[in-house]
């Protein structure tokens, strides 16, 4: 049985939530950004229950703030990264999901280099599965604190006009953002070179655009992605130089969105290649540093709300 | 004395009750039964030609045999390639007597798409056709070369049609739903612009060239018009792009990752006026079993292929019961037109041709099981399907197996 708010087992993305079940997961963070900004950050509601973060792919923020919301729940938070763990000698993922169910895991949080990795080992456990990344595929928590700060400072999504910008093609923050944000009824533009273009992206609801200008014309707000500078041997753009002087948000850029327009980035930046770092620190339009902390609010509310079965079953 | 075997009580295709069988040989449709000879009571069965499979990448015989599968044609992609007389030669003996293999000779040593393999020795020990794998050779200049040589043997080239510089490591079909599922896509016309090259080069050749497995419009257009100009050109097609859109990678089945992968539901409706309309010339079933430690991945690191023996003739009598085509065209795209191209007497019921038969009724119905499978893997992407035909016995050479 699952709660009939989000009857979900698992978060692997935002494909496959109602509009209803991301505004309440939305809803259940406010309390965790009341608390995280209080003295004693601490509530015990996950006490005893263990989550294993496995990161088969590097991270530190995201795994950072999968830690954070464990411990402030009270959580034992175990992390596995991919470098120390014996999936470098050849272990499957298969046989890491199962020795991690053995381990009698209440929550693992997953990031893995590969579309649909995630989902293949919620198949093989027992526990909830939060996906923290799959390949290009979906990063939903991501799309969860990116709406939660858009909420906050706009009030609500109807007709908001977003674009995202970047290497759309790589990004899985792109599509999970492009499935909440159209799925809230927000308009959302993508703004990305021809190269870095999903094909067919267009079925998705959103609008493409190759030229930055045309793109923000009058928008809410900016969403940069960060350029995957290690995927760019395949020569999908002439040099990081071109790439700022086409798609880098300058001030002088800016002025084509609206006046009050936020600047948003998952991080880590590129500065200088994707974003100025005037406009970067801009403390008036960058809402980058509160979308961190919203990170950590929206992963306490994603790992409560998924543990609330298990906890009500003992 | 040659041993007689009488299949009696039988529906042959193409006309007929009874099958004498001298040997390894047909003697002839309904002729009088001698006393002495063994009586196959095939109990109302149809009797057709025995499948000739063109391009599996595993001898399976037991997946053959269960699948009316008399002759493989082997992709060069084994450990260790095709690409050696000695090598070829072993290959040719695996699974005798039961099933006969045939080889195809690597085009390219190492199938690296450099220098020429030497294609004349293999044949002389068993290869019947010449392969370029699973790989599209990239150098115009080095295919050009692999074709006029295959032309002065008198040997078919199959080819690869993927333009392997849009593939990359693609693992699924431009479009919405690899953009939705984060997948590395290559356009569909990847496979056009691969049969535009191999035409052309095949048309200054002289060769004769086989696409092994064409799969979108586009191509096949490009097929149809080589056909409408004369040219030695042929194409084969299997089951999943025929029955499967790339619909059916949506949650990231492994089983249904292929290659070339799974295409859009409109090129999966021009394949199928393709085969209707005679443009594909030949059904293979692109045999590749794989066990869970290449497909238990995630998708685009898992291997690509399906174990396609044990479905083919089931899912190929789809065809027929949609009326796209008649029985008698089905077992030309299953046996006969796979063993023109191999240079083969076999595929057809004559006398003197080789006892090669399946014995099936296209009427009993049947679920895929993957786990039923008696082959090397059950990595199908149609499990569970209902189906409807079933193999009763496979004859090899005048012997009943299974």
């Amino acid at each position: 049985m699952t709660s009939p708010l989000f009857p979900h087992r698992h978060l692997l993305g935002i494909a496959g939530l109602q509009p209803h079940e991301i505004l309440f997961l939305l809803d259940e963070a406010e309390q965790w950004v009341t608390l995280n900004r209080s003295l004693t950050k601490h509530d015990d509601r996950l006490a005893g229950l263990t989550q294993i973060n496995a990161f088969f792919e590097n991270s530190t923020r995201t795994l950072l703030s999968f830690e954070i919301a464990g411990k402030r729940l009270g959580a034992d938070v175990v992390n596995m990264h991919a470098a120390t763990s014996s999936v470098k000698k050849g272990e499957t993922l298969i046989d890491t999901a199962i020795t991690l169910n053995a381990m009698r895991a209440d929550v693992i949080v997953i990031r893995h280099a590969s579309s649909g990795a995630v989902a293949l080992i919620a198949d093989k456990v027992d526990c909830p599965v939060l996906n923290a990344g799959d390949g290009r595929h979906e990063h939903p928590t991501q799309a969860l604190l990116d709406a939660l700060t858009i909420r906050r400072r706009k009030g609500q999504f109807q007709g908001l006009k977003i674009a995202i910008c970047g290497d759309v093609l790589h990004s899985r923050v792109a599509r999970s953002n492009i499935l909440a944000l159209t799925s809230l009824a927000a308009e959302v533009r993508l703004i990305a070179p021809a190269t870095l273009m999903p094909p067919g992206i267009e079925q998705m609801g959103v609008t493409p655009f190759t030229d930055m200008d045309a793109g923000l014309d009058g928008v809410d707000v900016v969403m940069m992605l960060r350029l995957q500078t290690e995927r760019m041997e395949g020569g999908f753009i002439p040099s990081l130089r071109e790439y700022h002087a086409l798609y880098g948000l300058t001030y002088e850029r800016l002025k084509r969105a609206k006046p009050d327009a936020l600047v948003m980035h998952p991080g880590p930046m590129n500065r200088g290649v994707e974003i100025a770092s005037d406009v970067a620190d801009d403390v008036n339009r960058s809402v980058i540093a509160e979308q961190v902390e919203m990170g950590v609010a929206v992963r306490m509310a994603c790992l409560d709300v998924l543990t609330r079965n298990r906890r009500s079953a003992t | 004395m040659t041993e007689l075997l009488a299949i009696t009580n039988a529906q042959v295709l193409g006309g007929g009750t009874s099958i004498l069988i001298e040997g390894d040989q047909i003697k002839g449709v309904d002729l009088p039964c001698p006393p002495d000879a063994r009586i196959f009571d095939a109990k109302g069965a149809t009797v057709a030609p025995g499948i000739v499979d063109l391009g599996v990448f595993s001898v399976d015989k037991r997946a053959c045999i269960a699948g009316g599968i008399t002759r493989v044609a082997l992709m060069p992609d084994q450990n260790p390639v095709l690409d050696e007389p000695g090598i070829v030669q072993r290959a040719a003996l695996a699974a005798k007597p039961d099933l006969w293999v045939h080889p195809l000779a690597a085009a390219t040593k190492g199938l690296e798409g450099r220098e020429l393999g030497e294609v004349a020795m293999m044949r002389n020990t068993g290869a019947r056709a010449i392969a370029t794998g699973r790989h599209w050779i990239a150098d115009s200049g080095v295919m050009m070369k692999v074709m006029a040589y295959a032309a002065s043997l008198n040997m078919t080239l199959i080819s690869h049609a993927e333009d392997g510089g849009l593939t990359g490591n693609a693992v699924a079909t431009s479009g919405e739903i690899a953009s939705r599922l984060g997948l590395a896509s290559a356009p569909a016309e990847a496979e056009a612009m691969a049969i535009a090259r191999d035409v052309m080069l095949a048309e200054l050749t002289g060769v004769r060239v086989h696409f092994r497995k064409v799969t979108t419009a586009r191509g096949l257009d490009l097929v149809r018009a080589a056909k409408a100009k004369g040219l030695p050109v042929t194409c084969g097609i299997s089951p999943t792009h025929l029955f499967l859109s790339e619909v059916a990678i949506h949650d990231f089945r492994t089983f249904a990752r292929l290659s070339p992968p799974l295409r859009s539901e409109a090129d999966r409706q021009a394949c199928l006026a393709a085969i209707a309309d005679g443009t594909i010339d030949v059904l293979c079933s692109a045999h590749d079993p794989r066990g869970p430690e290449a497909k238990r991945l995630p998708f685009a690191d898992a291997d690509p292929g399906a174990a396609g023996a044990e479905t083919l003739l089931a899912l190929a009598l789809g065809l027929v019961r949609d009326g796209l085509i008649d029985e008698v065209r089905l077992f030309d795209v299953l046996a006969a037109a796979p063993a023109r191209l191999l240079g083969l007497q076999c595929g057809q019921i004559a006398p003197g041709a080789p006892a090669d038969l399946v014995v099936y009724d296209a009427g009993t119905p049947w679920q895929i099981d993957a786990a039923k499978f008696v082959g090397q893997a059950g990595n199908t992407p149609f499990d569970k399907l209902p189906v409807q035909g079933r193999v009763h016995a496979t004859i090899k050479g005048g012997r009943v197996l299974g």
